[in-house]
Protein backbone atom coordinates (compact mmCIF):
# COMPACT_ATOMS: atom_id res chain seq x y z
CA UNK A 1 0.00 0.00 0.00
CA UNK A 2 2.42 2.60 0.90
CA UNK A 3 6.26 2.32 -0.30
CA UNK A 4 8.83 4.77 1.58
CA UNK A 5 12.50 4.53 -0.60
CA UNK A 6 15.28 6.44 0.77
CA UNK A 7 13.13 9.32 1.36
CA UNK A 8 15.43 12.24 2.79
CA UNK A 9 13.69 15.68 3.83
CA UNK A 10 14.56 18.30 6.18
CA UNK A 11 14.35 22.43 6.42
CA UNK A 12 16.15 24.56 4.59
CA UNK A 13 19.55 23.50 5.13
CA UNK A 14 18.69 21.44 7.60
CA UNK A 15 18.05 17.24 7.39
CA UNK A 16 15.81 15.72 9.57
CA UNK A 17 15.61 12.51 7.84
CA UNK A 18 18.46 10.29 6.58
CA UNK A 19 17.40 7.33 3.44
CA UNK A 20 13.99 6.13 5.63
CA UNK A 21 12.77 2.66 3.71
CA UNK A 22 9.89 1.22 4.60
CA UNK A 23 6.71 -0.58 3.65
CA UNK A 24 3.03 -0.57 4.70
CA UNK A 25 0.49 -3.15 4.11
CA UNK A 26 -3.29 -2.06 3.78
CA UNK A 27 -5.23 -2.73 7.16
CA UNK A 28 -1.98 -2.69 9.34
CA UNK A 29 -1.26 0.02 12.13
CA UNK A 30 2.76 0.89 12.41
CA UNK A 31 3.58 3.01 15.41
CA UNK A 32 6.96 5.16 15.08
CA UNK A 33 8.68 5.69 18.09
CA UNK A 34 11.33 7.80 19.33
CA UNK A 35 12.91 10.38 21.56
CA UNK A 36 12.48 14.34 20.78
CA UNK A 37 13.97 15.58 17.65
CA UNK A 38 14.25 11.92 16.02
CA UNK A 39 12.37 12.83 12.86
CA UNK A 40 9.18 11.54 13.35
CA UNK A 41 6.95 14.42 12.61
CA UNK A 42 8.88 15.32 9.86
CA UNK A 43 8.10 11.70 8.51
CA UNK A 44 4.74 12.28 8.60
CA UNK A 45 4.74 15.52 7.35
CA UNK A 46 6.66 14.63 4.17
CA UNK A 47 4.38 11.56 4.24
CA UNK A 48 1.08 14.09 4.69
CA UNK A 49 2.48 16.36 2.18
CA UNK A 50 4.14 19.09 3.89
CA UNK A 51 7.25 18.49 2.96
CA UNK A 52 7.97 18.34 -0.64
CA UNK A 53 10.61 15.18 -1.49
CA UNK A 54 11.23 13.39 -4.46
CA UNK A 55 8.77 12.18 -5.88
CA UNK A 56 9.58 8.15 -6.36
CA UNK A 57 10.69 8.51 -2.73
CA UNK A 58 6.62 7.80 -1.30
CA UNK A 59 4.76 5.74 -3.23
CA UNK A 60 1.09 5.31 -2.81
CA UNK A 61 -1.53 2.97 -3.88
CA UNK A 62 1.22 2.58 -7.07
CA UNK A 63 1.69 6.00 -7.41
CA UNK A 64 4.34 8.33 -6.51
CA UNK A 65 3.06 11.09 -4.58
CA UNK A 66 6.26 12.35 -3.07
CA UNK A 67 5.92 15.80 -4.71
CA UNK A 68 2.38 16.34 -4.11
CA UNK A 69 0.68 19.16 -1.80
CA UNK A 70 -0.90 18.14 1.12
CA UNK A 71 -4.56 18.72 -0.47
CA UNK A 72 -3.45 16.53 -3.63
CA UNK A 73 -2.24 14.23 -1.02
CA UNK A 74 -5.21 14.01 1.32
CA UNK A 75 -7.49 13.44 -2.25
CA UNK A 76 -5.68 10.07 -2.24
CA UNK A 77 -6.49 9.51 0.51
CA UNK A 78 -3.58 10.15 3.11
CA UNK A 79 -5.21 12.60 6.15
CA UNK A 80 -2.78 13.91 8.76
CA UNK A 81 -3.88 14.67 12.66
CA UNK A 82 -1.82 17.37 13.35
CA UNK A 83 0.85 17.33 16.87
CA UNK A 84 -0.97 19.99 18.92
CA UNK A 85 -4.13 19.18 16.75
CA UNK A 86 -4.71 22.52 15.03
CA UNK A 87 -8.35 22.78 14.96
CA UNK A 88 -9.63 25.82 13.31
CA UNK A 89 -10.21 28.54 15.96
CA UNK A 90 -13.30 29.94 13.73
CA UNK A 91 -15.16 26.74 13.52
CA UNK A 92 -17.62 25.05 15.74
CA UNK A 93 -16.96 21.62 17.06
CA UNK A 94 -18.97 20.54 14.16
CA UNK A 95 -17.78 22.64 11.42
CA UNK A 96 -13.95 21.51 12.53
CA UNK A 97 -15.57 17.51 11.75
CA UNK A 98 -17.13 19.03 8.60
CA UNK A 99 -13.99 20.87 7.01
CA UNK A 100 -12.73 17.38 7.45
CA UNK A 101 -15.22 15.89 4.83
CA UNK A 102 -14.45 18.59 2.42
CA UNK A 103 -12.41 16.72 -0.22
CA UNK A 104 -15.79 14.61 -0.06
CA UNK A 105 -14.19 11.17 -0.21
CA UNK A 106 -16.48 8.66 -0.45
CA UNK A 107 -16.43 5.95 2.67
CA UNK A 108 -17.66 4.81 5.69
CA UNK A 109 -17.16 7.85 8.43
CA UNK A 110 -19.79 10.00 8.57
CA UNK A 111 -20.39 13.19 11.09
CA UNK A 112 -23.60 10.22 12.95
CA UNK A 113 -20.31 7.73 13.26
CA UNK A 114 -17.58 10.38 14.65
CA UNK A 115 -20.35 11.05 17.08
CA UNK A 116 -20.84 7.41 18.01
CA UNK A 117 -17.19 6.84 18.67
CA UNK A 118 -16.78 10.19 20.69
CA UNK A 119 -20.18 10.56 22.36
CA UNK A 120 -19.56 13.24 23.94
CA UNK A 121 -18.51 15.70 20.81
CA UNK A 122 -22.20 15.19 19.85
CA UNK A 123 -23.23 17.22 23.16
CA UNK A 124 -20.27 20.33 22.49
CA UNK A 125 -21.26 20.32 18.62
CA UNK A 126 -22.13 23.84 18.54
CA UNK A 127 -19.04 24.78 20.87
CA UNK A 128 -16.22 26.52 19.08
CA UNK A 129 -13.52 24.01 18.70
CA UNK A 130 -10.75 24.93 20.72
CA UNK A 131 -13.00 25.96 23.90
CA UNK A 132 -12.77 22.08 24.59
CA UNK A 133 -10.70 20.49 26.83
CA UNK A 134 -7.53 19.08 25.37
CA UNK A 135 -8.65 15.71 25.14
CA UNK A 136 -11.88 16.51 23.89
CA UNK A 137 -10.22 18.66 21.04
CA UNK A 138 -7.85 15.62 20.22
CA UNK A 139 -11.52 13.53 19.50
CA UNK A 140 -12.39 16.47 17.47
CA UNK A 141 -9.21 16.64 15.48
CA UNK A 142 -9.33 12.85 14.66
CA UNK A 143 -12.72 12.87 13.78
CA UNK A 144 -11.50 15.27 11.71
CA UNK A 145 -9.08 13.57 10.32
CA UNK A 146 -11.03 10.07 9.54
CA UNK A 147 -14.40 12.18 7.91
CA UNK A 148 -11.89 12.89 5.12
CA UNK A 149 -12.57 8.73 4.82
CA UNK A 150 -8.37 8.03 4.50
CA UNK A 151 -6.91 4.27 3.60
CA UNK A 152 -4.37 5.55 5.48
CA UNK A 153 -4.69 7.98 8.53
CA UNK A 154 -1.63 9.67 10.18
CA UNK A 155 -1.89 10.49 13.73
CA UNK A 156 1.04 12.85 15.17
CA UNK A 157 1.58 12.65 19.25
CA UNK A 158 -2.28 12.20 19.94
CA UNK A 159 -1.15 11.38 23.31
CA UNK A 160 1.01 14.40 24.07
CA UNK A 161 -0.11 16.70 27.33
CA UNK A 162 -2.68 14.77 27.94
CA UNK A 163 -4.23 12.62 31.12
CA UNK A 164 -3.57 9.23 31.43
CA UNK A 165 -6.99 8.76 31.45
CA UNK A 166 -8.10 10.46 28.44
CA UNK A 167 -5.50 9.04 26.59
CA UNK A 168 -7.12 5.54 27.08
CA UNK A 169 -9.87 6.93 25.73
CA UNK A 170 -8.65 8.38 22.74
CA UNK A 171 -6.52 5.07 22.08
CA UNK A 172 -9.85 3.21 22.56
CA UNK A 173 -11.05 4.28 19.66
CA UNK A 174 -8.41 2.72 17.56
CA UNK A 175 -10.22 -0.63 17.18
CA UNK A 176 -13.45 1.22 15.83
CA UNK A 177 -10.99 2.40 13.45
CA UNK A 178 -9.08 0.05 12.01
CA UNK A 179 -12.13 -2.56 11.81
CA UNK A 180 -13.02 -0.42 8.76
CA UNK A 181 -9.98 -1.58 7.07
CA UNK A 182 -7.97 1.95 7.82
CA UNK A 183 -4.04 1.66 7.89
CA UNK A 184 -3.13 3.60 10.85
CA UNK A 185 0.56 4.92 11.28
CA UNK A 186 0.99 6.24 14.96
CA UNK A 187 3.65 8.61 15.95
CA UNK A 188 4.92 8.67 19.40
CA UNK A 189 7.12 9.35 22.23
CA UNK A 190 4.90 7.58 24.60
CA UNK A 191 7.02 3.48 23.98
CA UNK A 192 4.25 1.58 25.98
CA UNK A 193 1.05 3.24 24.75
CA UNK A 194 1.97 2.67 20.91
CA UNK A 195 3.16 -0.51 21.30
CA UNK A 196 0.59 -1.74 22.85
CA UNK A 197 -1.62 -0.78 19.92
CA UNK A 198 0.77 -1.50 16.99
CA UNK A 199 1.31 -4.29 14.96
CA UNK A 200 4.65 -3.13 13.70
CA UNK A 201 6.86 -0.46 14.97
CA UNK A 202 10.08 1.75 13.89
CA UNK A 203 12.46 2.98 15.95
CA UNK A 204 13.97 6.19 14.75
CA UNK A 205 16.75 8.09 16.00
CA UNK A 206 18.45 11.14 14.79
CA UNK A 207 16.79 10.97 11.19
CA UNK A 208 17.72 6.97 10.66
CA UNK A 209 15.73 4.07 11.41
CA UNK A 210 17.67 2.30 14.08
CA UNK A 211 15.02 -0.68 15.27
CA UNK A 212 12.01 -2.19 13.51
CA UNK A 213 10.19 -5.15 14.51
CA UNK A 214 6.79 -6.26 16.01
CA UNK A 215 6.25 -5.64 19.64
CA UNK A 216 6.20 -9.02 20.94
CA UNK A 217 10.44 -9.31 18.80
CA UNK A 218 12.15 -6.84 20.66
CA UNK A 219 12.68 -7.01 24.42
CA UNK A 220 13.05 -3.88 26.55
CA UNK A 221 16.96 -3.38 26.41
CA UNK A 222 17.20 -3.52 22.46
CA UNK A 223 14.28 -0.63 22.14
CA UNK A 224 15.79 1.60 24.86
CA UNK A 225 19.16 1.46 23.05
CA UNK A 226 17.67 2.04 19.79
CA UNK A 227 15.70 4.58 21.18
CA UNK A 228 18.05 6.76 23.36
CA UNK A 229 21.27 5.71 21.05
CA UNK A 230 23.04 4.24 24.04
CA UNK B 1 -36.87 66.90 10.77
CA UNK B 2 -33.93 68.37 8.69
CA UNK B 3 -31.05 66.37 10.30
CA UNK B 4 -33.04 63.14 10.87
CA UNK B 5 -33.27 63.33 6.72
CA UNK B 6 -29.15 64.45 7.08
CA UNK B 7 -29.02 61.28 9.20
CA UNK B 8 -30.98 59.55 7.21
CA UNK B 9 -28.94 60.30 3.70
CA UNK B 10 -25.92 59.47 5.95
CA UNK B 11 -27.10 56.17 6.54
CA UNK B 12 -28.08 54.99 3.18
CA UNK B 13 -24.27 56.52 1.86
CA UNK B 14 -23.03 54.08 4.46
CA UNK B 15 -24.98 51.37 2.09
CA UNK B 16 -22.00 52.44 -0.35
CA UNK B 17 -19.11 52.62 1.62
CA UNK B 18 -20.13 49.37 3.03
CA UNK B 19 -19.79 48.00 -0.47
CA UNK B 20 -16.48 49.70 -1.18
CA UNK B 21 -14.91 48.01 1.96
CA UNK B 22 -17.08 44.73 1.95
CA UNK B 23 -14.35 43.85 -0.54
CA UNK B 24 -11.04 45.03 1.26
CA UNK B 25 -12.34 43.08 4.56
CA UNK B 26 -12.86 39.39 2.25
CA UNK B 27 -9.78 40.38 1.06
CA UNK B 28 -7.81 40.69 4.53
CA UNK B 29 -10.05 38.26 5.90
CA UNK B 30 -9.30 35.33 4.15
CA UNK B 31 -5.81 36.19 2.44
CA UNK B 32 -4.31 39.01 4.80
CA UNK B 33 -3.98 41.01 2.01
CA UNK B 34 -3.85 44.83 1.75
CA UNK B 35 -5.06 45.88 -1.79
CA UNK B 36 -3.52 49.21 -2.45
CA UNK B 37 -5.76 49.34 -5.98
CA UNK B 38 -9.18 48.50 -4.61
CA UNK B 39 -10.53 52.10 -5.46
CA UNK B 40 -9.10 51.89 -8.92
CA UNK B 41 -10.81 48.65 -9.58
CA UNK B 42 -14.01 50.00 -7.97
CA UNK B 43 -13.71 53.26 -11.01
CA UNK B 44 -12.42 49.87 -13.59
CA UNK B 45 -15.95 48.49 -13.13
CA UNK B 46 -17.40 52.27 -13.09
CA UNK B 47 -15.38 52.68 -16.70
CA UNK B 48 -16.46 48.90 -17.70
CA UNK B 49 -20.27 49.71 -17.11
CA UNK B 50 -19.70 52.83 -19.15
CA UNK B 51 -18.45 50.60 -21.94
CA UNK B 52 -21.48 48.33 -21.48
CA UNK B 53 -23.64 51.16 -21.36
CA UNK B 54 -22.24 53.31 -24.67
CA UNK B 55 -21.69 50.88 -26.48
CA UNK B 56 -24.19 47.66 -26.33
CA UNK B 57 -27.03 50.43 -24.92
CA UNK B 58 -27.98 49.04 -21.31
CA UNK B 59 -28.96 51.26 -18.93
CA UNK B 60 -26.21 51.24 -16.05
CA UNK B 61 -27.85 48.90 -13.48
CA UNK B 62 -28.56 46.15 -16.26
CA UNK B 63 -24.98 46.32 -17.22
CA UNK B 64 -24.34 44.88 -14.08
CA UNK B 65 -25.42 41.69 -15.56
CA UNK B 66 -21.86 42.03 -17.81
CA UNK B 67 -20.01 43.92 -15.27
CA UNK B 68 -20.23 41.96 -12.49
CA UNK B 69 -19.11 38.20 -14.53
CA UNK B 70 -16.41 39.67 -16.28
CA UNK B 71 -14.73 41.20 -12.85
CA UNK B 72 -15.21 38.01 -11.21
CA UNK B 73 -13.59 36.33 -13.65
CA UNK B 74 -10.83 39.31 -13.61
CA UNK B 75 -10.25 38.79 -10.03
CA UNK B 76 -9.72 34.70 -10.03
CA UNK B 77 -6.89 35.47 -12.83
CA UNK B 78 -5.71 38.47 -10.75
CA UNK B 79 -4.94 36.40 -7.62
CA UNK B 80 -4.20 32.84 -9.54
CA UNK B 81 -1.97 34.44 -12.01
CA UNK B 82 -0.46 37.42 -10.24
CA UNK B 83 -1.07 37.92 -6.82
CA UNK B 84 -0.87 34.29 -5.35
CA UNK B 85 2.66 34.49 -6.14
CA UNK B 86 3.43 37.57 -3.70
CA UNK B 87 1.36 36.04 -0.70
CA UNK B 88 3.91 34.69 1.88
CA UNK B 89 5.13 35.92 5.57
CA UNK B 90 5.86 39.05 4.42
CA UNK B 91 3.53 41.57 4.03
CA UNK B 92 5.14 43.62 1.64
CA UNK B 93 5.45 41.94 -1.46
CA UNK B 94 1.57 42.18 -2.08
CA UNK B 95 1.31 45.40 -0.79
CA UNK B 96 4.35 46.60 -3.34
CA UNK B 97 2.41 44.73 -6.06
CA UNK B 98 -0.78 46.27 -5.80
CA UNK B 99 0.38 49.85 -5.35
CA UNK B 100 1.93 49.07 -8.92
CA UNK B 101 -1.31 47.68 -9.91
CA UNK B 102 -2.94 51.14 -8.80
CA UNK B 103 -0.81 53.28 -11.18
CA UNK B 104 -1.04 50.55 -14.18
CA UNK B 105 -4.95 50.91 -13.90
CA UNK B 106 -4.60 54.55 -13.56
CA UNK B 107 -2.62 55.65 -16.79
CA UNK B 108 -4.45 52.58 -18.44
CA UNK B 109 -8.02 54.38 -17.78
CA UNK B 110 -6.48 57.37 -18.64
CA UNK B 111 -4.78 56.47 -21.90
CA UNK B 112 -8.02 55.18 -23.02
CA UNK B 113 -10.65 57.34 -21.72
CA UNK B 114 -9.02 60.67 -20.92
CA UNK B 115 -8.97 63.02 -17.66
CA UNK B 116 -13.00 63.84 -18.59
CA UNK B 117 -15.17 63.55 -16.15
CA UNK B 118 -18.02 60.96 -16.40
CA UNK B 119 -21.19 59.56 -15.11
CA UNK B 120 -24.33 57.07 -15.52
CA UNK B 121 -27.56 58.15 -15.89
CA UNK B 122 -30.02 55.91 -14.88
CA UNK B 123 -32.61 58.31 -15.63
CA UNK B 124 -36.04 58.58 -13.79
CA UNK B 125 -34.63 56.70 -10.77
CA UNK B 126 -31.84 58.55 -10.16
CA UNK B 127 -34.62 61.46 -9.16
CA UNK B 128 -37.63 58.93 -8.22
CA UNK B 129 -38.21 59.43 -4.06
CA UNK B 130 -40.78 57.48 -2.02
CA UNK B 131 -42.10 59.58 1.16
CA UNK B 132 -41.41 57.64 4.72
CA UNK B 133 -43.14 59.78 7.21
CA UNK B 134 -42.76 63.31 6.57
CA UNK B 135 -39.76 62.48 4.94
CA UNK B 136 -38.36 61.79 0.75
CA UNK B 137 -36.08 59.17 0.41
CA UNK B 138 -34.44 58.84 -2.69
CA UNK B 139 -35.12 55.40 -4.78
CA UNK B 140 -31.76 55.20 -5.95
CA UNK B 141 -29.90 55.58 -2.39
CA UNK B 142 -32.21 53.26 -0.95
CA UNK B 143 -31.26 50.71 -4.09
CA UNK B 144 -27.93 50.89 -2.91
CA UNK B 145 -28.26 50.62 0.36
CA UNK B 146 -30.80 47.23 -0.12
CA UNK B 147 -27.81 45.54 -2.16
CA UNK B 148 -25.67 46.40 0.60
CA UNK B 149 -27.98 44.59 2.70
CA UNK B 150 -28.28 41.75 0.10
CA UNK B 151 -24.48 41.96 -0.49
CA UNK B 152 -23.39 41.59 3.41
CA UNK B 153 -26.65 38.88 4.23
CA UNK B 154 -25.52 36.72 1.33
CA UNK B 155 -21.87 36.83 2.21
CA UNK B 156 -22.59 35.73 5.32
CA UNK B 157 -25.43 33.04 4.61
CA UNK B 158 -22.11 31.61 2.06
CA UNK B 159 -19.19 31.78 4.88
CA UNK B 160 -21.20 29.97 7.66
CA UNK B 161 -23.65 27.82 6.01
CA UNK B 162 -21.66 26.45 3.31
CA UNK B 163 -18.90 23.82 2.67
CA UNK B 164 -16.71 26.73 0.60
CA UNK B 165 -17.65 29.11 3.34
CA UNK B 166 -16.02 26.65 5.99
CA UNK B 167 -13.03 26.47 3.69
CA UNK B 168 -12.87 30.26 3.01
CA UNK B 169 -13.29 30.51 7.55
CA UNK B 170 -10.35 27.83 7.63
CA UNK B 171 -8.53 28.75 5.29
CA UNK B 172 -8.58 32.37 7.06
CA UNK B 173 -7.45 30.69 10.80
CA UNK B 174 -4.67 28.49 9.26
CA UNK B 175 -3.74 28.13 5.74
CA UNK B 176 -1.59 25.18 6.59
CA UNK B 177 -4.20 23.18 8.53
CA UNK B 178 -6.59 23.88 5.89
CA UNK B 179 -4.49 22.45 3.39
CA UNK B 180 -4.73 19.06 5.17
CA UNK B 181 -7.90 19.25 4.88
CA UNK B 182 -7.96 19.41 1.02
CA UNK B 183 -8.53 22.59 0.34
CA UNK B 184 -6.36 24.38 -2.30
CA UNK B 185 -5.21 27.68 -1.03
CA UNK B 186 -4.75 29.30 -4.30
CA UNK B 187 -8.13 28.20 -5.21
CA UNK B 188 -10.09 29.26 -2.42
CA UNK B 189 -7.34 32.74 -2.78
CA UNK B 190 -8.94 32.83 -6.21
CA UNK B 191 -12.60 32.45 -5.09
CA UNK B 192 -11.92 35.07 -2.13
CA UNK B 193 -10.61 37.98 -5.08
CA UNK B 194 -13.52 37.17 -7.30
CA UNK B 195 -16.42 37.42 -5.24
CA UNK B 196 -14.21 40.65 -3.82
CA UNK B 197 -14.49 41.92 -7.45
CA UNK B 198 -18.08 41.10 -7.94
CA UNK B 199 -18.94 43.22 -5.11
CA UNK B 200 -16.40 46.06 -5.98
CA UNK B 201 -18.04 45.89 -9.45
CA UNK B 202 -21.63 46.54 -7.98
CA UNK B 203 -19.87 49.61 -6.00
CA UNK B 204 -18.53 50.65 -9.15
CA UNK B 205 -21.77 51.14 -11.19
CA UNK B 206 -23.86 52.43 -8.21
CA UNK B 207 -20.92 55.11 -7.60
CA UNK B 208 -20.80 56.14 -11.29
CA UNK B 209 -24.76 56.64 -11.61
CA UNK B 210 -24.35 58.24 -7.71
CA UNK B 211 -21.77 61.03 -8.71
CA UNK B 212 -18.84 62.09 -11.66
CA UNK B 213 -15.75 60.10 -11.84
CA UNK B 214 -12.90 59.96 -13.59
CA UNK B 215 -9.25 58.09 -13.65
CA UNK B 216 -8.24 59.36 -10.45
CA UNK B 217 -10.90 59.05 -8.26
CA UNK B 218 -10.06 55.53 -6.88
CA UNK B 219 -7.58 56.07 -3.94
CA UNK B 220 -10.62 58.42 -2.37
CA UNK B 221 -12.83 55.52 -2.72
CA UNK B 222 -9.62 52.85 -1.65
CA UNK B 223 -9.36 55.33 1.76
CA UNK B 224 -13.54 55.60 2.42
CA UNK B 225 -12.89 51.74 2.14
CA UNK B 226 -9.89 51.35 4.24
CA UNK B 227 -12.11 53.36 7.34
CA UNK B 228 -15.15 51.42 7.05
CA UNK B 229 -13.30 48.50 7.35
CA UNK B 230 -11.40 49.67 10.41
CA UNK B 231 -14.51 51.40 11.86
CA UNK B 232 -16.17 48.25 11.94
CA UNK B 233 -13.53 45.75 12.98
CA UNK B 234 -11.02 43.84 10.62
CA UNK B 235 -12.98 40.26 9.17
CA UNK B 236 -16.65 41.42 10.36
CA UNK B 237 -18.82 41.68 7.28
CA UNK B 238 -21.70 43.14 9.55
CA UNK B 239 -19.22 45.49 11.12
CA UNK B 240 -18.10 46.51 7.74
CA UNK B 241 -21.60 47.88 7.11
CA UNK B 242 -22.01 49.68 10.62
CA UNK B 243 -18.63 51.20 9.79
CA UNK B 244 -19.82 52.43 6.17
CA UNK B 245 -22.83 53.71 8.13
CA UNK B 246 -20.96 55.42 10.79
CA UNK B 247 -18.50 56.87 7.61
CA UNK B 248 -21.64 58.26 6.10
CA UNK B 249 -23.62 59.90 8.73
CA UNK B 250 -20.23 61.49 9.85
CA UNK B 251 -20.07 62.98 6.37
CA UNK B 252 -23.51 63.77 5.68
CA UNK B 253 -23.63 65.12 9.40
CA UNK B 254 -20.17 67.20 8.41
CA UNK B 255 -21.43 68.64 5.52
CA UNK B 256 -24.98 70.32 6.88
CA UNK B 257 -22.71 71.69 9.27
CA UNK B 258 -20.08 73.31 6.70
CA UNK B 259 -20.15 71.66 2.97
CA UNK B 260 -16.20 72.05 3.58
CA UNK B 261 -16.07 69.75 6.28
CA UNK B 262 -18.02 66.89 4.14
CA UNK B 263 -14.56 64.67 4.11
CA UNK B 264 -13.06 65.79 7.42
CA UNK B 265 -15.88 64.84 9.80
CA UNK B 266 -15.44 61.35 8.42
CA UNK B 267 -11.92 60.76 9.08
CA UNK B 268 -12.18 63.05 12.91
CA UNK B 269 -14.83 60.07 13.34
CA UNK B 270 -12.19 57.46 12.13
CA UNK B 271 -9.43 58.64 14.09
CA UNK B 272 -11.61 59.25 17.10
CA UNK B 273 -12.52 55.11 17.03
CA UNK B 274 -9.47 54.19 16.34
CA UNK B 275 -7.83 55.76 19.27
CA UNK B 276 -11.08 54.62 21.43
CA UNK B 277 -11.08 51.53 20.29
CA UNK B 278 -7.97 50.45 17.85
CA UNK B 279 -9.57 47.32 16.94
CA UNK B 280 -12.86 48.50 15.66
CA UNK B 281 -16.33 48.71 17.08
CA UNK B 282 -16.59 44.63 16.29
CA UNK B 283 -13.61 42.99 15.84
CA UNK B 284 -13.43 38.97 14.88
CA UNK B 285 -12.49 37.24 18.41
CA UNK B 286 -10.13 35.03 16.39
CA UNK B 287 -7.12 37.07 15.62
Amino acid sequence: MLTIEKLCAGYGDFQALFDISLTLEAGETVAIIGSNGAGKSTFLRSLAGLIKNQPSAITFKGQAIGDMAANQVLERGIALVPEGRKLFPSLSVEENLLIGAYSKRPGPWTLKRIYQLFPVLETLRKRPGTALSGGQQQMVAIGRGLMANPHLLLCDEISLGLAPTTIKDIYAALPSIKADGTTVILVEQDINQALSVCDRFYCFQEGRVSLTGRPGDADKAHIKAAYFGI
Amino acid sequence: MEWLNTLLQGVLLGGLYAMFAVGLSLMFGIMRLVNIAHGDFIVLASYLALMVVNHLGFSPLASLLIVVPLMFCFGYLLQRLLLNRTLGTDILPPLLVTFGLSIIVQNVLLEFFSADSQKLSQGDLEVASVGIGNLSVGVMPLIVFGSALLIIGGLQLLFYKTSLGRAFRATSDDQHTARLMGVNNAHIFGLAMALAMAVVSIAGVFLAIRTSFDPTVGPARLLYGFEAVIIGGLGSLWGTLAGGVILGVAQTLGAKIDPGWQILAGHLVFLLILVVRPRGLFPRSVD
